[in-house]
């Protein structure tokens, strides 16, 4: 089939062949992809732009902040114990003399990976189980939809707390697999509900009667069609894997010691918040500031993703009006 | 209908003198992300009572935006100046509830989507109540209000209106759901309604009925009419006086007789030849515009219309043109510099149209002229069943029921033809394609494609028959994947089917030349293309394969008039130039009859009428057939107010439980006029399909021809 209309032959499709002069109206729209759109959306929230300037902060900061200190989270100063900030030690030191600042940074390092960690492959499980479950139905959605009720109604607190002993010692890599095990069954019950409804979309249909296979329409058409919904979920899973981690490690189930984690920081200081305020502080702090800031870049990302967010628009009707003004 | 003279004033209110609305230099602007839309630009027009005024237009030139306005129902968004008067009283500038005292009482609006426009939680009796008691709630008793709610839809059409007042709007079909909303809409004797696109989401059948019903409502109101609509066809026959909009302004208003028979501004003259002719049986050279209506958040000076334009010449880009009386009537008015040269020209209407667009009629195939018989069959149904299973219970499930979706249809399609499957929603068309494109064994009969059993089909030998057969959908929007780029779009067929990078390299520009688009477009995203832009993309990639026959499912119905004329004559040509067969699905009658060489008539599962296309249309033999032509309505207000119509009563019959013997005659009129031994045939006895002429056959014990055209 190597026929080709000669554009000026036929009255239906001549104008649209020539194209541009016709179509002028979308031109300007051109460079407005929905990349750029996102882009421009998102950079317009300014809490969201803060966040992400903090959390890129934190973990800069967390990496090469220990670099440029002399002192190691193991080492002691056995001439400062339990003293508030000063020139040697900014964070001042605890009751053994080791420096708050190389704790605080250990302990940022180790939350900051874990929920980093934790949210990628929770997110990933969530999105290959959903998909398959909603994709193929019948008794492979049974058993997955099985294992993910079972998944929600077990205790992930205890059961986290009653396997600690056994990986006591172990590589905190075991934690990570734990945490991430809890946390990807909401969003898969959403990505198939999601998967249900895109495959109902013509384009599915349309790569299915051309023989594409099964795996590949997942892959190619309907993962990347729930993107929008992955990244922000990703990004709250990374808050919510934080916290998780530094709860079970204040009570002692999470990264074992001599290891710290802003759990484990909070958990060994909380009772000195009031008398040597700078051991709670810094690490509580720092946990805060995270925790508040991915919020922030979730929500813009939610906001610039979705097209009928009304936020934009309300800003257009209060710059109009301060224009009017 | 004794009750209404109870129920409503006498017609035309003394009260009231001169116009009921009058909307002068109407602007609207929204705000978005690439600056203000102005929707509507400088819009002025008044109906007087009992009048019903047309507006028509393209999706996006403002008709329903500035009817909204009328309502007071714009979002807080919207900036609106200039000037509507509702019997003489200043509308704009009141607060929500001044204009609540007048929605639904004074003014009623009929909106496009019954379905969303009736709460689902209340029954719909309570919900006719409910607007008497909003407005009347002082002199009007609860249980007043109810029995006049069961009259209204005693008056709207509604059998057994008793019982059916109690029932939810969910258990209302969408004609139904559509009747009892006008129920509302007429409930307080209004003096102006507002119909929005009432018909659009209605099937012909229906749509029929609900404007006979619009009309009864006039009739008993008194009130003037606004009917917003696409489709130039709907207005022809109700209407008095049409406005045609286009980019947030009128362009040309007046009698409706007037503006079909001497349209004066190229965009209307377009928008008439575009449209295909049920009453045409040579083939008619259709007439696309060209191009998309502008963006309104920057116009350039000038004429708006002007880039789509054939007759553009310079100073139509100085100036926008205002409306202006042509053919030295007050009433007939254009917004064209050039009107005095298309009334010059020698022919009328939509020929008028093919010659100054410079239309051509499409060329038939090469392998058109070979005998039917002579040609291959390249899809072949035979006695084709497909069921659903009724379930009940959540543990244990038990089948209750069976929906008979597709109940044995059999036909065949031979290489270069086209064969147009009609029917109304839920006759089981939609169900048939994915039967066919599914290659899977069918529950019932048997699907051959080009020769091949599909039952006997092993997955390898399945995979390479879909290199013959390619489908193109309905909706432009949800065809294409909006994550990959157009090239990625129309490769992904030859990726699946192990073409080299090479040769997909070398043939997705030459598709995409072949669908009338640029190849250097093929990096952009389906997001930047116009619906009917989109269609066509759908349409390479359906044709990437080189198959020999192409699944149409309703590839048109979801595009602009406008727009939909170009797509019918691109897959005209593409079926002469490369011999491809169709099997076109589709609702809109007209354009079966302007593409297909045969059609096939659906009703509930079964094929009740098959031909060659002008002897069905021309001699159709089937009552179902004969009242879905008539149902149809024909862009010609002198012919169309001629036209007797068959109504049909009542909704598709649930096809779990379908009627016994012939399954149309619940809905006959030929049926009911038949004595009680010649009804026992068609309860008792299921009609075989009978060949009737050549090449035509029908499945009716009391077939006879009936011209409705």
């Amino acid at each position: 089939m190597t026929v080709i209309l000669n554009e000026g032959d036929s009255a239906g499709t001549a104008g649209a062949a020539q194209g541009s002069p016709v179509d002028a109206a979308p031109e300007p729209d051109k460079a407005m992809t929905r990349g750029r759109l996102v882009l421009i959306r998102f950079m317009r929230n300014r809490l969201a732009l803060i966040g992400l300037i903090i959390i890129v902060a934190m973990y800069l900061l967390a990496f090469v902040g220990p670099l440029l200190s002399q002192w190691s989270y193991e080492d002691r100063d056995y001439s400062a114990f339990l003293q508030p900030p000063y020139a040697d030690h900014i964070f001042g030191t605890d009751n053994i003399g080791t420096d708050m600042f190389a704790q605080t940074m250990r302990g940022l390092q180790k939350s900051l990976i874990i929920g980093l960690l934790v949210a990628l492959i929770s997110t990933t499980v969530a999105a290959i189980v959903g998909a398959t479950a909603g994709y193929f139905l019948g008794v492979a959605d049974k058993a997955l939809m099985w294992v993910v009720d079972l998944l929600l109604v077990l205790p992930s607190f205890l059961i986290i707390a009653i396997l600690s002993p056994w990986f006591r010692g172990k590589s905190w890599w075991l934690l990570v697999l734990m945490l991430a095990a809890f946390q990807w069954m909401i969003t898969a019950r959403i990505v198939r509900g999601m998967t249900l409804t895109l495959k109902e979309r013509e384009f599915v249909k349309a790569a299915r009667f051309m023989g594409q296979p099964a795996r590949t329409i997942i892959a190619k058409h309907i993962v990347p069609n729930m993107a929008s919904l992955l990244i922000i979920d990703a990004t709250i899973n990374v808050a919510t894997a934080v916290l998780a981690e530094t709860g079970l490690s204040y009570f002692g189930f999470g990264v074992q010691s001599p290891d710290v984690s802003l759990g484990t920081l909070i958990g060994n200081f909380a009772q000195s918040a009031t008398t040597f305020p700078w051991l709670f502080l810094f690490p509580a702090g720092f946990l805060v500031v995270f925790v508040l800031a991915v919020n922030w870049v979730g929500d813009g990302l939610r906001d610039a993703l979705d097209p009928t967010s009304t936020r934009v628009r309300r800003k257009e009707k209060k710059d109009t009006k301060e224009k009017a003004a | 209908m004794t009750s209404s003279e109870i129920l409503f004033d006498t017609p035309a209110d003394p009260a009231v003198e001169g116009p009921v609305l009058q909307v002068e230099d109407l602007h609207v602007s929204f705000p978005s992300e690439a600056g203000r839309v102005q929707a509507v630009r400088g819009l002025s027009y008044e109906v007087s009572p009992g009048e019903v005024l047309g507006i028509v237009g393209e999706s996006g030139s403002g008709k329903s935006v500035s009817s909204l306005a009328v309502m007071g129902l714009l979002p807080e968004s919207a900036r609106i100046s200039g000037s509507i008067k509702f019997q003489g009283r200043e509308l704009i500038g009141r607060t929500d509830a001044e204009l609540s005292k007048i929605r639904g009482r004074r003014i009623s609006m009929v909106f496009q989507d019954p379905l969303s426009a009736l709460t689902p939680v209340y029954t719909v009796g309570d919900q006719i109540a409910e607007a008497i008691l909003v407005h009347r709630g002082g002199s009007v008793s609860k249980q007043a209000a109810a029995k006049r709610a069961v009259e209204l839809l005693d008056l709207v059409g509604i059998p057994n209106a008793a019982e059916r007042a109690k029932a939810f709007p969910h258990e209302f079909s969408g004609g139904m759901r559509q009747r009892a909303v006008i129920a509302m809409a007429i409930a307080n004797d209004p003096d102006l309604i507002i119909a929005d696109e009432p018909t659009t989401a209605l099937d012909v059948t229906v749509q029929a009925q609900v404007l006979q019903l619009l009309e009864t409502a006039q009739e008993v109101t008194g009130a003037g009419i606004v009917i917003i609509t696409h489709d130039l066809g709907v207005v022809a026959g109700f209407a008095d006086r049409l406005m045609v909009m286009y980019a947030g302004r009128a362009v040309e208003t007046g009698k409706v007789e007037e503006i079909y028979q001497q349209p004066r501004m190229p965009y209307t003259l377009g928008l008439l030849g575009s449209i295909p002719r049920l009453d045409v049986g040579e083939k008619q050279a259709l007439v696309p515009i060209v191009g998309q209506p502008p963006s309104l958040t920057a116009l350039p000076p000038g004429c708006p219309f002007a880039p789509r334009c054939p007759m553009v010449v310079d100073a139509c880009h100085t100036a926008e043109p205002p409306l202006i009386d042509v053919d030295g009537s007050a009433e007939h008015r254009a917004a064209c510099i050039r009107t005095g040269e298309i009334a010059a020209t020698d022919s009328e209407g939509a020929e008028a149209a093919a010659e100054i667009f410079g239309a051509e009629v499409v060329e038939e195939a090469e392998i058109a002229k070979v005998p039917r018989e002579q040609r291959e069959i390249v899809l072949e149904l035979d006695g084709l069943v497909k069921e659903y299973a009724v379930n009940k219970g959540v543990v244990f499930k038990r089948r209750v029921g069976t929906v008979h979706a597709v109940d044995g249809i059999s036909f065949d399609i031979r290489e270069g033809e086209t064969l147009g499957l009609v029917g109304e929603s839920g006759c089981g068309k939609t169900t048939t394609l994915m039967e066919i494109l599914g290659l899977e064994k069918p529950m019932g009969g048997e699907i051959s494609v080009l020769g091949t059993n599909v039952s006997s089909l092993d997955s390898k030998r399945r995979f390479e028959i879909r290199r013959d057969m390619s489908v193109v959908f309905q909706d432009p929007m949800a065809s294409l994947d909006p994550r990959l780029t157009i090239n990625d779009v129309i490769a992904e067929p030859m990726q699946v089917h192990g073409y080299s990078k090479d040769e997909i390299n070398r043939r997705v520009p030459e598709l995409m030349k072949l669908v009338g688009l640029r190849p250097e477009q093929l990096s952009r995203y389906p997001g930047e293309f116009s619906g009917g832009q989109r269609q066509r993309i759908g349409i390479a990639r359906a044709l990437a394969l080189e198959p020999k026959l192409v699944v149409l499912d309703e590839p048109v119905s979801a595009l602009d008039v406008s727009i939909q004329a170009g797509v019918i004559n691109l897959l005209e040509e593409l079926k002469s130039k490369l011999g491809l067969a169709y099997l076109f699905v589709a609702h809109d009658l007209s354009v079966v009859r302007h593409i297909a060489d045969r059609v096939a008539v659906m009703y509930l599962g079964k094929i009740i009428e098959i031909g060659e296309v002008n002897s069905v249309f021309d001699a159709p033999r089937h009552p179902y057939t004969q009242a879905l032509l008539s149902a149809i309505p024909i862009p010609d207000p002198v012919k169309e107010r001629q036209r007797e119509r068959i109504i049909l009563t009542g909704d598709l019959p649930s096809p779990a439980n379908p009627p016994s013997g012939c399954r149309f005659r619940t809905r006959c009129f030929l049926h009911a006029s038949l004595p009680p031994e010649k009804q026992r045939t068609c309860i008792e006895l299921e009609p075989p399909r009978e060949v009737q002429a050549e090449d035509h056959e029908a499945a009716c014990h009391f077939a006879q021809i009936r011209q409705v055209l």
